[in-house]
């Protein structure tokens, strides 16, 4: 039992050294076939480093009342020493704490580094930079507030994206396939499109009829502009081979715009994707602090309004965790659509 | 080997003309350079259920005279019909199995060859014959490999077989076999000769090898460059199914050498004029 799974282990790893070799598979670990000690132990380390800093490094600020951060490290510290010894007996676990555990081990260790740096040597002041007990203790106390804005945010910025991805995509494809549409589109694009859609916020709160839906069409519009420019050159560089391929077998309009044109573009739409995610998180935020009174943007501005400082951060974090999961989940789904070209260009 | 179904007597209809047919390709100035005179006065008539091939140095214009007739390109005089009807645009019943295999690398193998029957519309009552054409071509392994995973010669197979199964009347080939290896090349002859005769199919076969020419063909059009011009046709009078190395194939391959080399002279010339001085 317990050598067939060594087995397969090792066949894994030979397989990902094949693999890197190639130079296909550019964010795999390195293929050590055991792992060193250092690493599988970096997070517990880290964790009781930061126990130390928390507990005997005197402190020049008053204590809060709560005790978030040292039971975060404690946790920290027991997964981390659970996981190096069940890493022993299941590969895949290995092959992910491999992967991981150096890097949430410089986590850890940031944070002790910033109680040090705040708490304990006031390097930074108050109350702009409180310790790490003071933005958990924030995290902690408006959690409701939080999950609610965050909420708030995730319809937001979804919907937005949604509208926008998908006027762009009929935009993009008409303008990039009919000459007609080039003639008179690309012009009013080429112009318009660049405009930052935040610009448009005065004009937005005065056409819409509310707060939100002005906020949705701003969205909508910061992912519209790069993803229509994208589409459109990719449908019009279209190989011509492939469409006279698609011809000679008998293909009609439908299905070389569908069939042909589109996936052709996909790679960049792809691109326009990813640019138009980047300009609708700045859109979001922007519009939730002067527009839409809820969400994550309106949020950190309005901690910051009380100069509550660890607030700020929390927000920030959740902010952070949050449009990072959603590039996350588009990069998995350009991974799935695009899985023709894995080993045709670099991942 | 493709099961096939009895096919009715061939038709008038699957006939190719080329009537004084002229391209000059425009320079991007919008002038013509005379380098872009692609072909010049070019007549030539194929009759229904005919293989012809088409041998000539490279750059004759034998993939811009296969263009024309599949409908991608027109003449910049001249005629081209098939039966009577006007070659305007292309479509199914002029397959054309173009020099790059041009598989889409989106789609799987099988999916590439689907392309036809897709784009007709047909895929439900001929799905069957995706999975013969892949064995006739020898890809079963490959089906749901995407091309890149393939080599130039299995490319080429992939994209025989996605013109091959929409059954045209008419099909044109531009070095279809080139980049197969030599027992592959000639199985795959004898395969594209049994769908031929069993088709009654009318192919015009581009290629740079001569014994492939002999082999498969009625007639061998011989072409030179500069313009594009036909120099010769010639007629292969040899039982079928024909052997490679009798006297009378080799004798005929010995007539068609002279004749690519005289299409050739003025550079011969120069040669032999150089290495006499
Ligand atoms: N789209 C084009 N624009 C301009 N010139 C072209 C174009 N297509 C072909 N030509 C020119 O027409 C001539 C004939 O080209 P063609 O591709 O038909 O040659 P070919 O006989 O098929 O050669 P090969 O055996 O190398 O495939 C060449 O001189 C080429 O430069
Ligand atoms: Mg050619």
């Amino acid at each position: 039992m317990n050598s067939a799974i060594q087995e397969v282990a090792t066949e894994a790893s030979v397989i990902t050294m094949a693999r890197s070799a190639a130079g296909e598979a550019a964010f795999t670990a390195p293929p050590a076939l055991k792992s060193r000690p250092q690493t599988l132990l970096a997070i517990p380390v880290a964790a009781a480093i930061g126990l130390a800093v928390h507990y005997f490094v005197p402190k020049s600020e008053p204590l809060y009342p709560t005790h978030f951060y040292p039971i975060f490290l404690s946790v920290m510290f027991g997964l981390g020493l659970a996981g190096a010894l069940a890493q022993i007996s299941f590969p895949r676990l290995r092959r992910w704490m491999r992967k991981m555990c150096p890097i949430l081990g410089a986590v850890v260790l940031t944070a002790a580094l910033w109680e040090l740096a705040t708490s304990c040597l006031e390097l930074l002041p108050l109350p702009y930079f409180p310790g790490p007990e003071g933005v958990m203790a924030a995290l902690a106390s408006d959690r409701v507030l939080l999950f609610d804005s965050t909420w708030h945010s995730l319809v937001l910025l979804l919907s937005g994206y949604a509208v926008g991805t998908v006027i762009a995509l009929i935009t993009g494809v008409t303008i990039g396939w009919f000459p007609h549409a080039r003639y008179w589109g690309m012009p009013l694009l080429k112009v318009v499109g660049p405009i930052p859609a935040t610009a448009w916020i005065p004009l937005a709160m005065v056409i819409s009829p509310s707060a939100l839906w002005s906020a949705i069409g701003l969205v909508a519009l910061a992912v519209w502009f790069p993803v229509t420019m994208l589409t459109a050159s990719g449908i019009s560089n279209t190989r011509t081979s492939y469409l006279d391929v698609a011809r000679t077998l008998g293909a009609g309009q439908a299905y070389l715009i569908f069939r042909v044109a589109i996936p052709a573009a996909l790679p960049n739409i792809f691109i326009g994707l990813f640019m138009g995610l980047g300009t609708s998180f700045l859109t979001l935020v922007v519009a939730e602090t002067v527009g839409v009174k809820s969400g994550l943007g309106w949020y950190l501005s309005w901690a910051q309004g009380w100069a509550e400082y660890g607030k700020v951060y929390g927000a920030l974090v959740i902010m952070a965790a949050f449009f990072s999961t959603i590039m996350t989940v588009l990069f998995k789904v350009r991974d799935h659509v695009l899985v023709w070209q894995k080993g045709v260009i670099k991942w | 080997m493709v099961a096939i179904a009895p096919e009715q007597g061939v038709s008038e209809a699957a006939s190719l003309r080329v009537w004084h047919v002229t391209k000059e390709f425009a320079s991007p100035d919008g002038g013509v350079t005379p380098g872009a005179h692609a072909l010049d006065d070019v007549s030539l008539s194929i009759a229904a259920g005919e293989l012809v091939s088409i041998v000539g140095p490279s750059g004759c214009g034998k993939s811009t005279l296969l263009r024309m007739l599949a409908g991608l390109t027109s003449p910049t005089s001249g005629e081209l019909a098939i039966g009577a009807e006007p070659i305007t645009e292309p479509s199914a019943e002029r397959g054309l199995v173009f020099q790059d295999p041009n598989l889409f690398p989106w789609l799987t193998v099988r999916r590439n060859i689907e392309v036809g029957l897709v784009a007709r519309g047909v895929l439900r009552e001929k799905r069957a014959e995706v999975d013969e054409f892949m064995r006739l071509v020898g890809l079963e392994a490959f089906a749901n490999s995407f091309p890149h995973h393939l080599s130039g010669g299995m490319a080429q197979r992939v994209s025989l077989a996605r013109a091959l199964i929409n059954h045209p009347r008419v099909l044109l080939l531009d070095e279809p076999l080139g980049a197969l290896d030599a027992f592959t090349r000639m199985r795959m002859q004898d395969e594209v000769l049994h769908l031929w005769r069993a088709h009654g199919t009318t192919m015009l076969f581009v290629t740079h090898d001569i014994d492939e020419a002999i082999y498969m063909s009625d007639r061998i059009v011989i072409m030179t460059q500069r313009p594009g011009k036909i120099e010769q046709i010639i007629p292969v009078e040899l039982d079928r199914p024909r052997d490679r190395s009798s006297s009378d194939f080799l004798r005929l391959r010995g007539d068609i050498l002279e004749t690519l080399h005289f299409a050739g002279q003025p550079m011969a010339g120069n040669n032999r004029q150089s290495a006499a001085t």
